[in-house]
């Protein structure tokens, strides 16, 4: 493996354009193409049917989410770092409080850890759906899209009772959770859990055997292990590639040492291979999310630092605003004090310790890195973020050199790149 | 810290001892100081022998009015060993002015898109890599905004040719009017 063939070309258009040999063919793909995932673009030079050299074009949907954390609270971060990998929200609020948590010392209490955890694995089960539907869609199994999406709602329905929101819930806070879990939500939880395990078998028997699907999935879009390292591919992508690093068994984080599971892995190196890992994977979540349930402790969802936590436990009310009348009935009515505390966190913040952390979690599409850096202020210094689909996009053009356009379709769907994440 | 991280770093201050600072423990995370004209030559020795296959982020910081103006510019490495199941953070600080440093594509191609990013963001150039452009910002982009002295805030929105009516000729806003459904 030279650095030559690994090297991952990409230029402008007239350089493309007037750098092809003359037999070969130029064209865009993307970045309205329905199969890449949102605003992706690639630029192909085919000889035929067959890629050439293949050059991501990306950028489309940044909106400077890094920039912005750098003028907001350190609580208020949450709300932006959400909106990045819009299909798996609670990984990122939690990678970001978790390094928050770092900077300042502190640890959120048991039961909001095994809540983290609960959701953050629901979520691990729903990023994977819309892969499953929208690569379906992909290579012609369209009921799968129909199935995926179906089930998907079933827990954003789950995430709308807990949080309010189907995506970008900003419900994971540095210290704790922002509420705690509502009355009904374990019961749905647990009807999810006995209901998905035969849709996951329904899965599997229309997919596992399916010729069509063997065909655009077996030996396309092929990565050797030592190809995804160099490459920094992590995740189900790496795992495929028979590399079995978890960060949840390898670097625990908010508990996960606590339960019993597996890290599927797969010596395919190839299409198939991502989907065989990934749909384990879910089961593997089943297993996580049934242990949490089972084993969920009770006490506090915040840290008892008032210098910190938010102070009231909000009700939503019969005016459809949420307060809590008794919070409000002290701090107006009774103590000067705490109005004046309680103006100044909430429009002025708290203050986190000088340093920078690195902080890596196990994303559903790999390893979710946050670099936070503080100077003491109560705003971030910057934030950055190690997202996985943009690490791993880059191996597109690897995968797809000399294969055929229909599997540059495929090798795209299998790395499963949000483009908000990407583009950040 | 750990005895396989402590080995690491003796290693590379007994290869590197110009280069490379003697290692600082904060938050549980263990960072070295790089000098910058060497930092793909540590890449190499930590990649081949001490196992650090994997280079997981590449981020920038800028540090205006906070580090004095020959410790501008922050480039941090994020290495993992997963083998030996430890972590290593490079800090290779930039002076204001001579913001350039070395390439690690050629140890790490994963670098590619990072580095690229690195420069968009900040205007670090890493020299050598072999295809420098911005990533995620237009190509014609002037000046690097998560640079501190870049002002926060979009681009120049241009209304041409609009002009505003005097309030009491304005239309009425549709909403008032009614709309099917309404109750009045």
């Amino acid at each position: 493996m030279s650095t030559r063939e690994l090297h991952l070309g990409g230029s402008d258009w007239d350089d493309v354009v007037a750098g092809a040999e003359d037999e070969t063919m130029i064209i865009n793909m993307g970045p309205q193409h329905p199969s890449t995932h949102g605003v992706l673009r690639l630029v192909l030079e085919l000889d035929g049917e067959t890629v050439v050299n293949c050059s991501p074009v990306i950028g489309y949907l940044h909106t400077g989410i890094e920039k912005n954390t750098e003028v907001r609270s350190w609580t208020q971060g949450v709300t932006f770092v959400t909106r990045m990998d819009y299909l798996a929200p609670f990984h990122n609020e939690m990678a970001y409080c978790l390094a928050v948590e770092k900077l300042l010392g502190i640890e959120a209490p048991p039961r909001a850890q095994a809540i983290r955890v609960m959701l953050a694995e629901l979520n691990r089960i729903s990023s994977h759906l819309v892969w499953l539907a929208t690569g379906g869609m992909e290579l012609g199994a369209l009921s799968m899209m129909l199935y995926g999406f179906r089930e998907r709602e079933t827990i954003l329905n789950i995430f709308e009772l807990i949080t309010g929101l189907r995506m970008n819930h900003a419900y994971i806070r540095p210290g704790g959770l922002i509420q705690d879990l509502p009355d009904g939500a374990i019961d749905q939880i647990r009807d999810f859990l006995i209901d998905f395990p035969k849709k996951l078998n329904d899965y599997e028997n229309l997919l596992s055997n399916n010729p069509v699907w063997l065909d655009r999935n077996k030996g396309i879009g092929r990565l050797s292990a030592a190809d995804a390292l160099a490459l920094g591919v992590t995740g189900p992508m790496l795992r495929a590639s028979g590399v079995a690093h978890d960060l949840r068994k390898s670097a625990p984080y908010s508990g996960y040492e606590r339960y019993d599971f597996d890290v599927p892995t797969s010596d395919a190196c190839d299409c198939f291979g991502r989907y065989v890992v990934r749909l384990a994977e879910m089961r593997e979540s089943l297993r996580i999310v049934r242990q949490a349930i089972d084993d969920l402790p009770s006490g506090p969802i915040m840290v008892a630092d008032p210098k910190i936590a938010w102070p009231a436990q909000l009700q939503l009310g019969a005016d459809g605003l949420g307060n809590s009348p008794d919070y409000i009935r002290k701090i107006m009515g009774e103590s000067m004090e705490a109005l004046i505390h309680h103006f100044k966190l909430v429009t002025e913040g708290f203050k986190v310790p000088v340093g920078e952390v690195y902080v890596p979690i196990e994303s559903p599409r790999g390893e979710l890195g946050y670099h936070v850096v503080s100077t003491g202020g109560p705003k971030p210094w910057r934030v950055h973020v190690r997202d996985p689909s943009f690490i791993n996009l880059q191996s597109v053009p690897h995968m797809v050199r000399g294969a055929l356009i229909a599997d540059v379709i495929a090798a795209v769907a299998s790395v499963d790149p949000v483009m908000g994440g990407v583009d950040r | 810290m750990d005895e396989a991280l402590q080995h690491t770093c003796a290693g590379l201050r007994e290869r590197f001892p110009e280069q490379v600072s003697e290692p600082e423990e904060t938050f549980g995370e263990v960072s070295v100081r790089v000098r910058p004209g060497r930092i793909a030559e540590v890449c190499a020795h930590l990649r081949d022998e001490e196992g650090f296959e994997l280079l997981s982020d590449v981020s920038g910081v800028d540090f205006l009015g906070v580090a004095p103006p020959d410790e501008r510019f922050l480039v941090a490495y994020h290495l993992a060993s997963l083998s030996k199941n430890v972590r290593l953070r490079l800090r290779v600080f930039l002076p204001e002015g001579q913001e350039a440093v070395p390439t690690v594509t050629g140890v790490y191609p994963t670098a590619d898109w990072q580095e690229r990013e690195v420069y968009d963001f900040f205007g670090i150039i890493f020299e050598g890599h072999p295809d420098l452009r911005r990533i995620l910002m237009p190509d014609d982009w002037e000046g690097h905004p998560q640079r501190k002295d870049y002002p926060l805030g979009g681009t120049k929105v241009e209304f041409k040719g609009a002009r505003v009516p005097p309030p009491d000729i304005r239309r009425q806003p549709t909403t008032t009017t009614g709309y099917p459904g309404r109750i009045a």
